[in-house]
């Protein structure tokens, strides 16, 4: 592939069809060689692959045999759902799955309600203090969890809600929502003023206006700031492994218990592994879509 | 409208970063804390002892804190820089026109719907020295097999490795964005006026990508100085002490053997003040760079 590259110089000339004659021959954008094409796909082949063997290795082990870690070679001739079966059945995965959705759905939610009304405010009224809200939020991604974690604790066990998904859900918001709001402030600063206004003459209310023409239309925003969200609370470890007691585990925490100080179970972190990956990649497919234009909104328009 | 979020922030956020800072300036530890044994509800004794927590650890006696901040700082840059760099590269190749364009964007971005904790167990068990597949590989051409996790260098070359990874989609989404808000005619007007490839990268590609790229870059270094899962779990119970950051070490301070939460709050209220520096500091130039 670096071969590639270097013996493609401008003279292995583009293909005959862009044949616009020039006395210095420049290459386009849109135009280039066999060989460069040939480049470009191997290296996005490599890269892709390197993006995804990770995830389809532990699908690979995941379908062997309990030992198929040790020998992958014996997988295919011993394909079986075991481990599934095991890890649905024999341990506690189905409630740990079950108390990520409500947090992680929970986090959704909250944050993208949040995230959206604060960055509409933002980008569209003037109250003091403004300018400092959006520097403020992008202050809150520097506090380090570990000066956070104790006094957080403490608070949530005076309103009694340490091992309950409340307070989790409450904690993940406060991770998410500042760099969400932050994110659909630039996506808000792009729709036109005029539909406000719009709104506005027709009698709806400030907040009928956000509800009912603004947000349809920060749709692709919208999609970046819930699939931000629902991932942050769907593998934090860290606040869930001291908030939450064995009856609350979240995914991130019980799988764990796969894994002992000394030996991991892989048969079992592997097929749990997958498990855990198919929510993810259905919201992640679900939005995928819209993650290119939500995000550039927020980052250049900051 | 700001109010909840607001509201929500100032409980969540600045209650504790005031007790956490309150706390950083006592002898708090497992031991003197409030606390209920059974039935009998124990009083906190700890007291206050002002800056000497900061003390011992600016000025070093507590050993830790100066190889912790040289090697977190050495981690963010690589990381960072890597993120940037690679993300770059394959933001430029996706934004040309060409075949299974989707498809490539699609299986390069999975990583970033890979869970964190989840991409971590995934590398944990390709870089298993006795039984990973990376030693099958490299065994197989006839390489000897590495202890992939033994050392602190191969250690902290994993961590940046797995971090890159898992971090790369983000800014390669990032910048690809940005290389589409680029106006077209900007590149047609270089190419009538005979710029190369390189040229027009330099002169339009860069200067238009120069906000994405610095919000990412401020963001990307906020968030690997304070990464916290990929160390701490892709070494566990395994590590040297010596691959980690700031943010881990405080983690192992507050929650392992005898507590010490005063001493994470301090090493805590320290990262902050690291970060809020290093951003102001960032920003001015930043500013200074857009009126230049």
């Amino acid at each position: 592939m670096t071969s590639a590259t270097t013996h493609s110089p401008a003279s292995v000339a583009a293909p005959a069809k862009t044949a616009a004659p020039r006395a210095k021959k420049v290459r386009g954008r849109e135009e280039r060689s066999t060989l460069a094409s040939v480049a470009l796909h191997g290296t996005l082949i490599l890269a892709s692959l390197v993006a995804a063997f990770p995830v389809v290795w532990i699908v690979f082990i995941s379908l062997g045999p309990k030992t198929a870690w040790q020998s992958p070679g014996e997988v295919l001739s011993n394909l079986s759902l075991d481990n599934y079966a095991k890890v649905l059945t024999d341990t506690d995965f189905p409630q740990w799955f079950g108390a990520s959705v409500i947090v992680a759905g929970g986090t959704t939610l909250l944050g993208v309600f949040l995230a959206a009304s604060a960055g509409y405010a933002v980008s569209r009224m003037r109250f003091p203090g403004h300018k400092q809200l959006m520097w403020s939020f992008l202050v809150t991604q520097m506090f380090p969890m570990a000066v956070l974690i104790v006094p957080l604790y403490e608070l949530l066990a005076r309103f009694d809600l340490i091992d309950n998904y409340l307070g989790l859900i409450l904690t993940y918001a406060t991770t998410a929502v500042p760099f969400c709001a932050w994110m659909m402030k630039g996506y808000f600063d792009t729709i036109p003023h005029e539909i406000d206004e719009a709104g506005r003459v027709d009698g709806l209310t400030p907040f009928g206006t956000f509800w009912r023409l603004i947000v349809p239309l920060a749709k692709p925003g919208l999609a970046v700031t819930a699939f931000y969200s629902f991932l942050t609370a769907w593998g934090e470890v860290a606040y869930a492994s001291q908030f939450m007691g064995a009856d609350h585990y979240t995914l991130a925490v019980g799988i764990r218990t796969f894994a002992t100080e000394s030996r991991a179970d892989w048969a079992m972190m592997t097929a749990a592994s997958v498990l855990i990956l198919i929510p993810a990649t259905l919201v992640f497919l679900l939005v995928q879509r819209n993650l290119v234009s939500g995000l550039t909104a927020g980052g250049t328009k900051s | 409208m700001v109010a909840p979020v607001a509201i929500v922030l100032a409980v969540l956020v600045l209650y504790p970063l005031g007790y956490g800072f309150y706390l950083s300036l006592t002898d708090a530890n497992e031991a003197n804390v409030a606390r209920d044994i059974g039935a009998f509800h124990a009083p906190a004794t700890y007291k206050m002892v002002w800056f000497d927590n900061y003390w011992s650890v600016l000025s070093g006696a507590d050993g830790d804190f100066y190889p912790r901040l040289i090697w977190t700082v050495i981690w963010t840059l690589s990381c960072v820089v890597l993120h940037i760099a690679i993300g770059m590269g394959l933001a430029l190749l996706l934004n040309r026109r060409m075949r299974a364009k989707l498809l490539y964007r699609a299986l390069l971005i999975l990583p970033w719907a890979v869970p964190a904790f989840v991409g971590v167990f995934a590398w944990r068990l390709m870089l298993n020295s006795q039984y990973g597949v990376f030693n099958d590989m490299i065994t197989a051409v006839g390489l000897p097999a590495q202890n992939w996790l033994a050392t602190p260098f191969a250690q902290k070359t994993a961590v940046i490795m797995v971090n890159v990874w898992i971090g790369v989609p983000f800014n390669m989404v990032a910048l690809l964005g940005g290389l589409q808000s680029i106006p077209k005619e900007l590149y047609e007007a270089a190419e009538m006026d005979g710029a190369s490839p390189w040229q027009r990268f330099v002169n339009i590609t860069l200067p238009g990508l120069r906000p994405v790229t610095n919000t990412v870059v401020l963001l990307g270094c906020i968030w690997t100085f304070n990464m916290f899962a990929v160390i701490y779990l892709l070494l566990g119970q395994n590590t040297t002490g010596e691959a980690d950051i700031l943010v881990t070490f405080a983690f192992r301070k507050a929650f392992t053997g005898v507590s010490d939460y005063s001493g994470a709050a301090t090493y805590g209220i320290v990262i902050l003040a690291l970060l809020l520096a290093f951003s102001t500091f960032y920003r001015r130039r930043q500013l200074k760079t857009e009126q230049a």
